[in-house]
């Protein structure tokens, strides 16, 4: 058993009865890395002189006991800016961007105490559901590397699938942080909008980003999100006073518990049997223990997709017109004027995919289209949260299935831009209505993993982590772990 | 409403997006921004009637901050990431392009 099998309070625990040290775990994270990331290829920038230097430094300065992630490690999405450490956002266009300050959760997380190790894979700017839209390298799903690890927080993912770390940060605009942990059997928490700052977050869906724990286990992500919630005065989103603590209703029954089940979201036409099979199963769970679980509606499911890529991409063109080869970041040769060289640093800079999307929202936001999609869809928008808010009014939570299949091919879908559109059909409404949702491993299909997600109201994680940790007692699937030698999962 | 995106559309959103694309790249782009555009006209089903848009993650007031000075960062920092510098300002080609190239 490696140590990082181990949960982080167990880590905490061991830490502080001296049985072992910060400096031998990292020992651990690294060697763990050189052993299996040329295969799996998480991660894009490893600091391991920095963060051996700090796990030492902690080591002398004795771990604080009440602090339960002080001297732990942890993984980075590379969009979230790390001051003196290569951010990238896995583009061309920041492949030599060395940030001068941190972003919020960066000085959080320093705060609480744990290291990062390393910057992580992703899908170039955060667009893409298999992180190859990388501009630097695949990342392959530790389940079953033929496959990818969902996007575009696949790195984060996949760093804590294969054991190199246990705790990665994600972002997630519209399923970023869901679904990749659900292609790889792990717990991922999108936030409520406004619940983690997004200052140093590179912006992608600036009314949709938010930023989360990827873990392997609910109180984990829990203990983490604790770590990184709260008002910030750099983020004027950001929710007011304290975040609360997000694992004291952890431990309590879900008994009476009123859980929804949207009817849309069973559809076998369009979601793989084998998901709907597993979430069913996850359905019979909850009713064991003593939940109600009753079939709900959101009608405006239909529409979702349509409104969150208009929506998403026009914030995406305004975004990205920041990248223009001035300030930092990649810069184009040769240019004979500014004009030029802000089109020739953009087009050589963003990766296809990039481009499409703001092309996308260029034309949503250009004279004559304005009225008949940007407006649109932000009314639409405003359909599809009132449907969450109305199914609250009598429910708790709502459960449903996080994607439409399990982890597919690489190369599979990266042909087919609208395809892969199409399957963040179960996600990406959450982030339009601003809710908190997790992904919680509920089963296998195949061999490969399938995750649910409990939706929540508005800052309401604490029941999401309550429910979700229920299940994780009454099974085991979360004790499942991807065997990198190619053989079957256990 | 059906779209038809042409190559010269294509360009011309290019255009406004600072983007250029080579010749033989444009109807492959016209094609897959049709398909895109084709499914978010879905939306034209929806009736939205008096349906306030969303901007918005969250419904928020204004925030404000007490106005005072604080100490900034500093030039050097600032410029750690720019490529090129003449005399402490950033430099750049041409503004204006008047037929001289370079001047």
């Amino acid at each position: 058993m490696s140590l990082l099998d181990h949960t982080l309070e167990e880590l905490h625990q061991m830490l502080v009865n001296k049985e072992t040290t910060s400096e031998q775990i990292m020992e651990e994270v690294f060697r763990r890395i050189e052993e299996t990331d040329e295969q799996v290829g998480a991660f894009l920038t490893v600091t391991k002189e920095e963060a051996m230097e700090k796990a030492r430094q902690m080591d002398k300065e004795g771990i604080d006991e009440n602090n339960v992630l002080s001297g732990l490690p942890i993984g980075i999405k590379d969009n979230i800016v790390t001051k003196g450490v290569l951010t990238t956002a896995a583009s061309k266009m920041l492949e030599d961007f060395v940030p001068i300050y941190n972003a919020t959760v960066m000085d959080k997380l320093e705060a609480a105490g744990m290291i990062s190790v390393g910057k992580l894979n992703m899908d170039e700017f955060a667009m893409g559901g298999s992180t190859e839209n990388s501009a630097f390298k695949i990342t392959r799903n530790p389940w079953d590397l033929n496959k990818v690890p969902g996007g575009s927080s696949g790195g984060s993912a996949a760093a804590v699938a294969a054991g190199q770390v246990p705790v990665s940060l994600g972002t997630d605009t519209g399923g970023s942080i869901r679904q990749p942990a659900a292609y790889t059997g792990l717990v991922g928490m999108k936030p409520t909008y406004g619940r983690v700052s997004r200052y140093g977050l590179i912006a992608f869906g600036s009314s949709l980003d938010q930023i989360g724990p990827i873990t392997r286990t609910v109180k984990d992500n829990a203990l983490v999100l604790n770590a990184i919630s709260g008002e910030d005065e750099k983020d004027s989103t950001t929710h007011p006073g304290e975040a609360p603590d997000f694992t004291e209703g952890i431990g309590e029954s879900v008994k009476g518990l009123r859980i929804g089940f949207p009817k849309e979201y069973v559809n076998e036409d369009v979601i793989d049997p084998g998901i709907v099979k597993a979430v069913r199963a996850a359905i019979a769970k909850y009713r064991e223990m003593g939940a109600i679980v009753e079939q709900v509606s959101l009608p405006h499911s239909d529409y979702a997709i349509a409104s969150y890529y208009i929506l998403a991409s026009a914030e995406a063109a305004s975004n990205l017109q920041r990248f223009d080869g001035i300030r930092y970041g990649y810069r184009a040769e040769d240019a004979k004027t500014l004009e030029e060289l802000y089109v020739k640093t953009r087009s050589e800079g963003f990766g296809d995919e990039v481009k499409r999307r703001i092309m996308l929202g260029t034309y949503s936001l250009s004279s004559g289209f304005i009225d008949e999609h940007f407006v649109k869809a932000a009314q639409v928008r405003t359909l599809i949260r009132q449907d969450f808010e109305k199914v609250f009014e009598n429910y708790d939570m709502i459960l449903a299935p996080v994607t439409t299949t399990t982890a597919f091919n690489i190369g599979g879908r990266i042909e087919d831009p609208l395809a892969m559109y199409l399957a963040d059909l179960m996600t990406v409404s959450v982030n339009l209505a601003g809710v908190p949702a997790l992904s919680v491993p509920c089963g296998f299909s195949n061999g490969l993993p399938v995750g649910m997600q409990l939706i929540g109201k508005h800052f309401d994680e604490k029941t999401l982590y309550r429910a979700a940790y229920a299940f994780e007692q009454a099974t085991d699937h979360h004790k499942q772990k991807a065997d990198l030698n190619g053989g079957e999962a256990k | 409403m059906s779209t038809g995106i042409t190559e010269e559309q294509v360009r011309e959103i290019a255009r406004l997006a600072k983007l250029e694309f080579e010749d033989k790249e444009l109807p492959v782009f016209a094609d897959e921004l049709e398909n895109i555009v084709e499914m978010v006209e879905k939306l034209e089903q929806v009736n939205t009637k008096n349906v306030p848009g969303t901007y918005h993650g969250i419904v928020l007031d204004s925030v404000m901050r007490e106005d005072k000075a604080e100490e900034g960062t500093d030039r050097d920092e600032l410029f750690s990431n720019v490529k090129e510098t003449e005399e402490g300002f950033i430099k750049v080609p041409a503004m204006i392009d008047n037929g001289e190239a370079g001047a």
